[in-house]
Formats: C-alpha cells, structure tokens, sequence
C-alpha cells in the first residue's frame, strides 16, 4: 500500500505539475489581450449592417430585437435570463486587471458613465444631462443627472465624477488609463455641474468616457471592487462563483426606468459546445458569441432566432511593413490582389462576417465601404514581376486561434498561385506575444483586433508591430483627433484610405457578433459597439 | 503503527514541501501578474515598476518562505490576478469536487462489485467471459468520451437531463442531483470498470484458496461461501485500487468538470495556472496534496478495521 499510495501521490503531483508547467504563461493572452480575443465583446446595439433572422415562429421577437434601446414600457417583472459567455473576467476589479471580460459584464449594467454610445454609435447623455464644449475644444461642461444614487447609497454629484476621473490618473494600473491622460483638471463647480478641462482638444478623449475608464465610481464604495462593485446601474452585483457564474440583480432604486429582467446570471464556458448544449437543454437563454459558426443549424428549430451583427473586431492579415519580402510595398498589393477573401471568410467562418478594404468595423461614423485589391491575380502577378524577387518566400507566423488555423490553409494555396511559397509556423500566445507582438519578428500573422476604433493604435504609431510608417497618416490621425467631427470623419477617412493604398496588412473580413437565443426574448444588442454586453434592454416577450 | 504514522507524516511533511517548492520555482512567471495586470498596451518600465511594488522582483526563496509560513497557519493570501481571498475559494472549490469525487466512487463500486463478482464466479464459462469483456470495453472508454457521448444521448437528444452546470446541494437538492448524475456516470461507469477486473481477480484469488474448497465442502454454494468467509480477504487488495483511484479520480476531475462546467478545484486550477496566478495554484496544489495524502492515510486505517490480523499486530 505504502507504495501504491507514493505512487498516487507521484502521479497526482505529476499531473498538477504538467497542468501547471504547459499552461503557465499562456494567457497574458487570453486574459489581457487587446488584440487576441475571438470572442469578441458584445455591446451597445442594433442597425447599420445588422440583420435578424429568426424562426418563422418567432419572427416577431427577431424584428423587436432590432429596436434595441431601453425598452421603458416593457413590465419590470421578476424574470430571470442566463446568458453565456466564453472567457470570464480574471478580476471584477477592471481598475487594477486589465482585460475585455469585466467590462463586458458590468459597464451600463452595474456601472455607468457620463456619456454612453448609442445603437449607431453616436455619443448620447447618460449621467449627465447635457454638455457643452468651449470653442476651442478644450473645456467641458456637463450638467449632471440629479437623485442618481450609487447602490450604496451614496448620491451621485459632481464630486463623485471629479473623484472617479482623477483616480483613473492616480489609482488605476491598465493601459488603456491612458486615455484620461489629455485631461488637466476636473472640479466640481456645484453638485450637478462639472469642468473637465482638456489640455488639448480631443475627440477621443469624450468617446474614451463611453468605455470603461469614464465608468463612476462612489468615493466610498472603492475599497472592495474584486468582490463588491458599486455603481449607479440598472443593475447591482451579486454574487460571483468563480470559474461558473456572476449573478446580477435589477437595482431597485435605479434612476433610469427598471430594467424588464429581474435577475441575470453570467455563465462562463471554457468548451464552446458544451455553451451550445446549455442553450440546447435550456441551462442558459443566450450565448452571447457563437464560438462555432459551422454549427449553427443545430439552432434551426424556431424555438431559436439567430441574430446577426458586427463586432469591433477586424481579422487581419498582418503584415511586416518594416523588414522582409512584405516591406515592400509592391508585395504587399501583390499578396493583397492575390487573396479571394470571399472566399477566405466562406471557408475560414462560414460565411459569417462582412469584407472590409481598411482598418474600420461597420459601425464607426466614418465607415466607408471600399475595396482598393479586388481578387485579381494576375495583377499580382505582374506586380511580383516588378520586384528584385517575384517567387519570394514569406513567413506565416499562425497563433493558436481558430479563425487563423481555419483560414491559413487557403491563403497558402491562393499565395502558391501567384508563385510566393509561404512557409507558416503555428505558435502559442506567450511566444506569439514575444515574438510577433513585441519584437515584430516575423512576415505575415492572422489575428483578430477587437479593440474598437483602433487604427490610429494599429498604423499610427511606427513601433507598433505592423510598423508600419506613413507620417502623412500619422499627422491625419492627429488632426482627425483635434478637428471637429465632420474634420474627424473626413481626416479618418482620408488617413484610412492611405492605409488601404500602402497594403498595410490585408483585411480579410470584418468580425460577426453571432448570437443566439431563445426565441421569446427581445432587446438583445445587435452589434456590439462598446465594451460591454447591455442587459438592461433584455426582456422576455 | 505509531512509527509508522510518523514515519507517514515525514513522509507527507518532505514531500509537501519539495512539491510546493517545484511548483513555486516552475510556474514562477517574473513580472507575469504585474503584466497582465496592466494589459497589452503596458509599457516595460511600468510592468518593472508595479512588479517590484507588488514583491514579485524579491529572490524566489523569500516568496516561498513568505507563503508557506502563512499557508500553515492556514492563509492562502490574496490573489495578484484576481484580488480575492484565495483560501475561502479553494474551500468551495474542493467541496464541489468532492462531491463529484464521492458520486463517481459510489457508482463505481455500484458497478464493479456485481459485475467483478458474477464474472470471477462465472469464471471458465461464456457468460463469464462477456461480463469480463464487458468491464474491458469500459477500461478502453476514456472518462472524456463517456462524458461527451452521455451528454449526447441523455441530454442532447433525450432531454432527459441538464446538460452541464451545477447547483450548489444546499439551495436545491432535486436539482443537484440531476445535475449531477451525468458526470458521476462519466466518472464512475470508467472506474467502475478498472475497479471490476481487480475485483474479479481478488475474488478469483480467493476462490482457489483451501478454506473456501473446505466450505464448499459442508454444502455452501460458492455465493455463499464466498460471502461468509471470501469477501472480507478480498477486499483488502480491492480497497488499495480505491484508493488509488480515488486519487486519480480527484485530479482527473479536470477534464470532467470542464465538460461539464462543474466549479470545483481541478478546473479552477487549470483557470488558475493559465492565468499564472501563482498563489491560487500553489495553494490548489497543497491542498490536493493533502487530500491526496489523507485519502492514502484513510485506506490504511480501513486495513485495520477489515484486516484483524493488522489490528493484533499493531501491538499496543
């Protein structure tokens, strides 16, 4: 026995230790990534380049999904909705953990921020009431809701805001803080009145308040946000089991009209079939982002509606501006005119998802709808004709994520066409984020970018890992950041458009927001515009 | 039997100790909570900055010292990555996998006991051999494929039962059960089916021995002899496989309760060691140290109260 036993014990150590060894290190990724996450985060809702199809039974519910603001004459009933997610937050406390998970649970459900995007992703009052901003695009004013109260119970004012925007500065470790960086000061002219005043202005700075960082926070209610958030939304924290749920209650003293659903529980599923047989056995309503798309037509019964939307993400096609055969310009359009991504985005996903020319999801105001590379290959061909080497031989570096294993097999045989031999190599996070990420040692990489808004993050800055340098492009985004938003709208277009010419990378398809759900409930967001899942619209028709 | 107590809790003790020290010294990932903790966009200095704030730069052996004496007294600390109290949910954790564990073992003695027994008794004949072939098929199934094609069938397609998920027993004992039939069959079926060739073996063994010829003699069926007098010596051999099963089971509850997003501590430290929350798992680690260390203890205080051979030679 004695033996026996030593070597339970052996094998029991044995196994934690393998458990721990081969998996240590490989989530800065999964838990941190801007760039990495499939499962995009779902938000905001409704329009553009939406549409719902639903079960026939159920085409009702599927075309009142579509108006997706507050349903405020919805009854505040005791329903109870489950919704599941892929990836959960590491921390609650998104003020101290980085990550795209915490967010997504609780922004416009437990907290709330000054300002809120709308379905079309236009900048709307939420705390506060209405703003103005001095001429010279530095100093705004907004006047603030009144007998808003956290839940708890402390009220809302002026000063709460000042405490929540000067703590992002002096408390909050992430990167993304750095968005409150512009301001210069905050201070409370009365309890519903606040001067933010910018130290240069910026139009990105009033969008950076829609996400997590303009998030208020009570000057009292701080000290536990792992284990007890407190904010000002339709909804209040809890419970959390973690590894399986976060439970989320209708905040009974909300400012707002009540949220229809009573109780919401988050659960979160490592393995996307068994979150599509919870959904199928009825353990949860919703799965928030269909992680198998070759699957759906197990959801054809009508009892389901499909909705089908756009995400913030945008799976590139990377490519090294700076060194190797794709820093040539001439290469990259050649690789650019030699992609059939319709065909790509059929294979790869199913179908699902939209083409896209530059770096841009559907719902950015300054969308335009261009393809600069239509699929020609003999173009290409004769481009690579132009070059010191037209067979060149390029890397394909493949980080372990399913779109980019799914679509790397085509884009290797489309390549081969026009006579470049891809030579690709499947890595894990840690050494994609070294190598790729960080050191930019590579030629070509697939990875979804998911953070919204981020081509000024993507193409105008030279170190990041396209590195990719046009100062032309890089001056655009900062007038397009300085300007008025027509100015925005127009110099982000114009410095877009640039990206497109150069070949910066290639877009191989814009990112779906594929949910499914039961089909008796309405107000599920479309398209996922911001950073968080809003539950608040959610009711049970 | 005190020596040997002793002896056993050195054992324990040495074997705690290097173990937790490996792991401190393997998953140690650097700056890796500080990182992540910052995000993608971090830059390098601030990465080094909140890392020596947070006293991760410190040399590896202070850390260890630092937590192995808190964790003595039975404070896990508080978690870098997710900022909660690391013993209260291991505690839960364990609890839930417990259960899971429990379950399996009770349907795999459910299994193996009758079908070890009429297989060892049916020996040489062909309803002998299928039931054997039968607890073969079952040692070939992997927990993970009982579990998907169970899922499949009763769940999927039957709607008999909940797919996954668990409920805590305390709020709804109805729902806790089904919740959890699926997985302790998963569990289970398999162990049972090791568990029914050791039985079968054991009771084979004792079969042939002289006493039980002796008590077929006075006109027993082999049944009942082996109930009067064969049973109890063959389930000290069965009792070992137990327990190393037991242990087996314990942390090859990982797979298990990930296909069945069952929250006990086998896939919250899986969670754990790919979110390089190196606190969490090395308190995980000693716990199912201990437990596994406590279950061996166990089965030997079993030997005792089935063998009364051991309990005369303990010699008080």
């Amino acid at each position: 026995m004695k033996s026996s036993g030593l070597a339970a014990l052996a094998a029991s150590l044995c196994a934690a230790l393998v458990v721990a060894g081969c998996s240590a290190g490989s989530t800065t990724a999964e838990t941190s990534s801007a760039a990495a996450t499939s499962a995009g985060n779902t938000s905001g809702s409704s329009s553009a380049a939406a549409t719902t199809t639903a079960g026939s039974a159920a085409s009702s519910a599927g075309s009142a999904s579509e108006t997706a603001t507050v349903s405020g004459n919805a009854p505040a009933g005791d329903g109870a909705l489950t919704v599941g997610f892929v990836l959960e937050p590491t921390s609650l406390d998104f003020t101290q953990v980085d990550g795209a998970q915490a967010p997504q649970a609780l922004l416009l459900n437990v907290y709330e921020g000054l300002v809120k995007q709308d379905d079309t992703g236009k900048i709307v009052p939420l705390l506060a009431k209405s703003w103005d901003v001095s001429a010279d695009g530095t100093v705004y004013t907004f006047t603030l809701n009144e007998g808003v109260k956290f839940s708890n119970g402390d009220a809302f004012n002026a000063e709460a805001a000042v405490f929540s925007i000067d703590r992002v500065k002096s408390t909050w470790l992430p990167s993304v803080k750095a968005g409150m960086d512009v301001v210069k000061t905050a201070e409370a002219v009365s309890d519903t009145e606040l001067k933010v005043t910018l130290s240069a202005p910026s139009n990105s700075w009033l969008y950076a308040m829609t996400t997590r960082i303009g998030a208020m926070f009570s000057p009292t209610g701080v000290d536990d946000l792992a284990n007890a958030p407190v904010g000002t939304g339709p909804y209040v924290f809890k419970s959390r089991v973690p590894g399986d749920n976060i439970v989320l209650e209708r905040n009974a003293d909300y400012w707002g009209s009540a949220a229809p659903v009573k109780t919401i529980t988050l659960r979160y599923f490592q393995d996307a079939n068994a979150m599509n047989n919870a959904l199928l056995t009825g353990g949860i309503n919703i799965i928030s982002t269909l992680q198998t798309p070759e699957a759906i037509s197990q959801f054809s019964d009508p009892k389901y509606q499909t909705i089908q939307g756009s995400t913030n993400g945008e799976v590139l096609l990377t490519l090294n501006n700076q060194t190797g055969p794709t820093a040539d310009p001439k290469v990259r359009q050649a690789i650019s005119y030699a992609l059939d991504r319709k065909a790509i985005l059929d294979v790869a996903w199913s179908g699902y998802g939209s083409l896209i020319g530059t770096q841009e999801a559907p719902t950015d105001p300054w969308f335009f709808d261009e393809d600069a590379y239509p699929f020609d290959p003999e173009k290409a061909k004769a481009l690579l004709a132009e070059t010191a080497n037209p067979t060149p031989t390029i890397r394909l570096t493949l980080p372990p994520v399913p779109y980019a294993t799914a679509a790397a097999p085509l884009i290797i045989s489309q390549l081969a066409d026009v006579g470049i031999t891809v030579t690709d190599s499947s890595v894990d996070f840690p050494t994609w984020l070294d190598q790729v990420f960080k050191q930019a040692d590579y030629d070509m990489t697939i990875i979804n970018h998911v953070e919204p808004r981020d081509a000024a993050a993507l193409f105008g800055n030279p170190d990041y890992y396209p590195r990719y340098n046009n100062p032309k492009v890089q001056e655009l985004f900062k007038s397009a950041d300085a300007g008025t938003p027509e100015q925005q709208i127009s110099d982000m277009q114009a410095a877009l458009k640039l990206i497109a010419e150069d070949a910066a990378s290639v877009w191989l398809w814009s990112f779906p927001n594929l949910i499914i759900a039961d089909a008796n409930i309405t107000g599920i967001p479309q398209n996922a515009i911001g950073e968080s899942f809003n539950f608040s619209t959610l009711a049970v028709g | 039997m005190a020596w040997q107590l002793l002896r056993r809790c050195l054992i324990f003790l040495i074997s705690t100790a290097v173990a937790s020290f490996l792991i401190f010294w393997i998953i140690d990932s650097d700056c890796g909570p500080a990182r992540s903790a910052l995000g993608i966009g971090g830059t390098e200095e601030s990465v080094q900055a909140l890392c020596t704030q947070m006293g991760l730069k410190r040399p590896l052996i202070v850390q260890y010292w630092e937590w192995i004496t808190h964790a003595a007294t039975g404070d896990f600390g508080v978690s870098y990555i997710s900022r909660r109290a690391i013993g209260p949910q291991i505690f839960d954790q364990l609890s839930v996998t417990l259960w899971l564990v429990l379950g399996a073992i009770v349907v795999a003695l459910v299994v193996a006991l009758p079908l070890g027994m009429a297989s060892a008794l049916r020996h040489g004949k062909v309803s002998g051999n299928i039931l054997a072939a039968i607890s073969q098929i079952g040692i070939a199934i992997p927990a993970f494929v009982a579990a998907l094609l169970l899922v499949l069938v009763f769940a999927v397609r039957l709607r008999w039962l909940p797919a996954n998920g668990y409920v805590v027993p305390a709020s709804d004992p109805a729902e806790f059960l089904r919740h959890m039939i699926l997985p302790w069959l998963s569990l289970g079926l398999v162990q049972g089916a090791v568990l029914a060739r050791y039985v079968r073996s054991a009771v084979l063994d004792e079969l042939g021995q002289d006493y039980l010829r002796t008590a077929r003699a006075k006109g027993l069926t082999p049944l009942q002899a082996l109930r009067r007098h064969g049973l109890r010596n063959a389930s000290i051999p069965v009792l070992t496989v137990i327990g190393v099963q037991l242990v087996t089971v314990l942390v090859g509850a990982v797979i298990i309760e990930r296909i069945f997003t069952i929250p006990g501590i086998g896939k919250g430290l899986a969670d754990a060691a790919q979110g390089q929350d190196l606190l969490t798992v090395q308190g995980m680690v000693l716990t199912l140290v201990v437990a596994a260390l406590m279950i061996s203890f166990l089965v030997d205080v079993l030997y005792n109260v089935i063998d009364p051979r051991l309990r005369q030679g303990a010699g008080r």
